[in-house]
């Protein structure tokens, strides 16, 4: 399908073969208005790419699993690498307000990493990071893979507010320019991811746009992104019931490499799909809305009210 | 036959424990968890003549203790299946179960005629009594229904390749239909499946889970006490999610037992089941 990379890259094809493993919670701490948690998962970190995901079993009555981005992988002393992924608590059907409340040295079933990754430039090009909220968890990764390989990385990070803006100061150690925008102005420009874009693409030019956050965002990259002339891959959020191929219950509509459309599953052959690939109309609105759409979005991340 | 053995027809199944319907993806990701070759079978998701689409999302949502789905039997047709699918599941080492869903009998009956010349399937299960009722394909409520689809998709298959009909979660009627299935062909029948219900918006769908373990046992003595099946093969459908889950069903009736929400929520699950079993035969 669809996940193909942009010319001159390497295409992700299948994530290597996930591990199920029980993990232990080594660290929660607080994030802003997020909860950062550390988890101790054997295998899982070592088959990381920037863009798949873990999914998290939360108990027996809870049948559903819980995906969430991997923020970042890193060395604990005795446990090997570490997997810590970002919690939005309140979000509708995340289990956050569970997770969140679990105490250090928890243990829960965990298989990753899960889906297609992000596919990287060969050449050393310039890459726009688009991302709103906790959703941005997932591109900080992707930054400095980026940057190892000689891309200029900007990155556009958008909230409501400062407390829900994710992490922007460890975005300037990795990034050439980060441009911040929230809603009501309490740290960097007033406004939306939306409406800066536009002149974030003209001015720096990309080659290729990364995206994560909600529908809208992940639509309004895809499209400045064709207008430019630049690739996009985009980190497509739905309910993703069971994560691992098996449900067919995340249908996400495309149009295939012949021109016809079809729907793929989000968490094989996403979560990171061309932007361009993507039949964007036929998503059906806010994955988070509504008791319907209950179980497991990929990862917490709230409506971070942004529109294009 | 060997301890541990399960027979369908004339199919040997080396363990009780099996993939239900839907709930193993296509083989290949399933299989990243455990050998195909380990599990008693692998049944298909259900496959129709033509590629169905499926509903919108969301498709599968929460409930206390179980999963409700609303898939539609969203598939790739038969043609993409034999093409891509079947193959690689029987490189795999799988006993393969083709379960298929149609419009009609005549659907039902071409499906049977072309899946006749398939290499490796192992068997055909019959699923007519999908509790989605999902749009634009046959509903058997009636256990007459189920006999003559089971009937026109028994006719042009081997005589050695079994048929199982996975009857409707009616727990009334469920030796009534067993009873008119088996006349009709059935070598093998799954009771207890997921149970009719409906998403929080109203859509139909089937409920999967511990919560639908009770109705299958319940499913299970209704055969037990209300007819006699002559050694036809009986599958227990929903609900089980441990070993002890299994030897229960296996206790009261079973001959083998389909595993299907409990992978959803743990892909391990069919190997661990596989390995508990092992370890302390029943």
């Amino acid at each position: 399908m669809t996940s193909a990379a942009v010319p001159g890259s390497r295409a992700p094809g299948p994530s290597v073969a996930p591990v199920h493993v029980e993990a232990e919670l080594l660290a929660t701490r607080r994030l802003g208005a997020y909860r950062l948690l550390t988890f101790a998962a054997a295998g899982v970190a070592e088959r990381f790419r920037p863009g798949a995901v873990v999914a998290l079993s939360l108990g027996p009555e809870r049948l559903a699993r819980r995906s969430f981005w991997v923020h970042r992988v890193r060395p604990v002393g005795g446990h090997g690498a570490s997997v810590d992924v970002v919690l939005a608590p309140g979000a509708p059907g995340s289990g956050s307000a569970w997770l969140a409340a679990q105490p250090v040295g928890t243990r829960l079933p965990l298989t990753g990493p899960l889906g297609r990754p992000f596919a990287l430039p060969r050449e050393p090009v310039d890459c726009l990071l688009v991302g709103v909220e906790a959703s941005a968890a997932v591109l900080f990764p992707l930054a400095e893979r980026l940057r190892e390989r000689g891309c200029g990385v900007h990155l556009l990070l958008g909230a409501r507010d400062e407390a829900h803006l994710l992490s922007a100061l460890e975005a300037r150690r990795t990034a050439r320019s980060v441009t911040v925008v929230t809603a009501d102005g309490s740290v960097g420009r007033r406004g939306d991811v939306g409406g800066a874009l536009p002149e974030r693409v003209a001015r720096l030019d990309p080659d290729v746009l990364y995206a994560a956050g909600p529908l809208p965002t992940l639509h309004a990259v895809a499209a400045a992104a064709e207008a430019h002339g630049a690739w996009s891959q985009t980190a497509v959020e739905v309910p993703s019931p069971c994560a691992t191929g098996l449900c067919h219950g995340c249908p996400l509509p495309v149009v295939g490499e012949d021109g016809a459309p079809r729907e793929v599953r989000a968490c094989t052959e996403g979560p990171v799909v061309r932007g361009d690939r993507v039949r964007w109309a036929d998503l059906t609105g806010d994955p988070w809305a509504g008791p319907a759409a209950d179980p497991a979005p990929v990862r917490a991340a709230g409506p971070a009210g942004e529109r294009p | 036959m060997s301890a541990g053995e399960v027979r369908l027809g004339a199919l040997r199944l080396p363990g009780p424990v099996v993939v239900a319907a839907g709930c193993g993806g296509t083989g290949r990701e399933l299989a990243g968890f455990v050998d195909l070759s380990r599990l008693g079978a692998f049944t298909t998701r259900s496959v129709t003549r033509d590629p169905r689409p499926g509903p919108p999302g969301p498709r599968l949502v929460e409930a206390p203790s179980g999963l409700l789905h609303a898939t539609g039997l969203a598939n790739p047709g038969l043609q993409h299946f034999l093409a891509v699918e079947l193959p690689w599941l029987v490189a795999a080492g799988a006993r393969v179960v083709v379960s298929v869903s149609g419009a009609d009998l005549g659907e039902y009956a071409e499906l049977g005629r072309r899946l006749a010349h398939a290499p490796g399937v192992a068997a055909v299960e019959v699923a007519a009594t999908s509790p989605e009722e999902p749009p634009g394909l046959l509903s058997a409520r009636e256990p007459f229904h189920a006999a003559s689809v089971v009937g026109a998709v028994r006719r042009d298959l081997p005589v050695d390749l079994p048929v199982v009909a996975k009857l409707r979660a009616d727990v009334p009627r469920v030796a009534e239909a067993a009873r008119a299935v088996v006349d009709a062909g059935a070598a093998a029948v799954v009771v207890g499946g997921a149970l009719p219900a409906a998403l929080p918006d109203g859509r139909p769908a089937g409920l999967g889970g511990p919560a639908a373990l009770p109705v299958t046992r319940r499913c299970l003595a209704e055969l037990r006490e209300r007819v006699d099946l002559g050694g036809v093969a009986v599958l227990a459908g929903a609900g089980a999610t441990t070993a002890a889950d299994v030897r229960g069903l296996l206790a009261a009736g079973a001959d083998a037992v389909q595993v299907g929400t409990a992978l959803l929520h743990d892909p391990t699950a069919a190997a661990r089941l596989v390995d508990d079993l092992e370890e302390t035969p029943a």
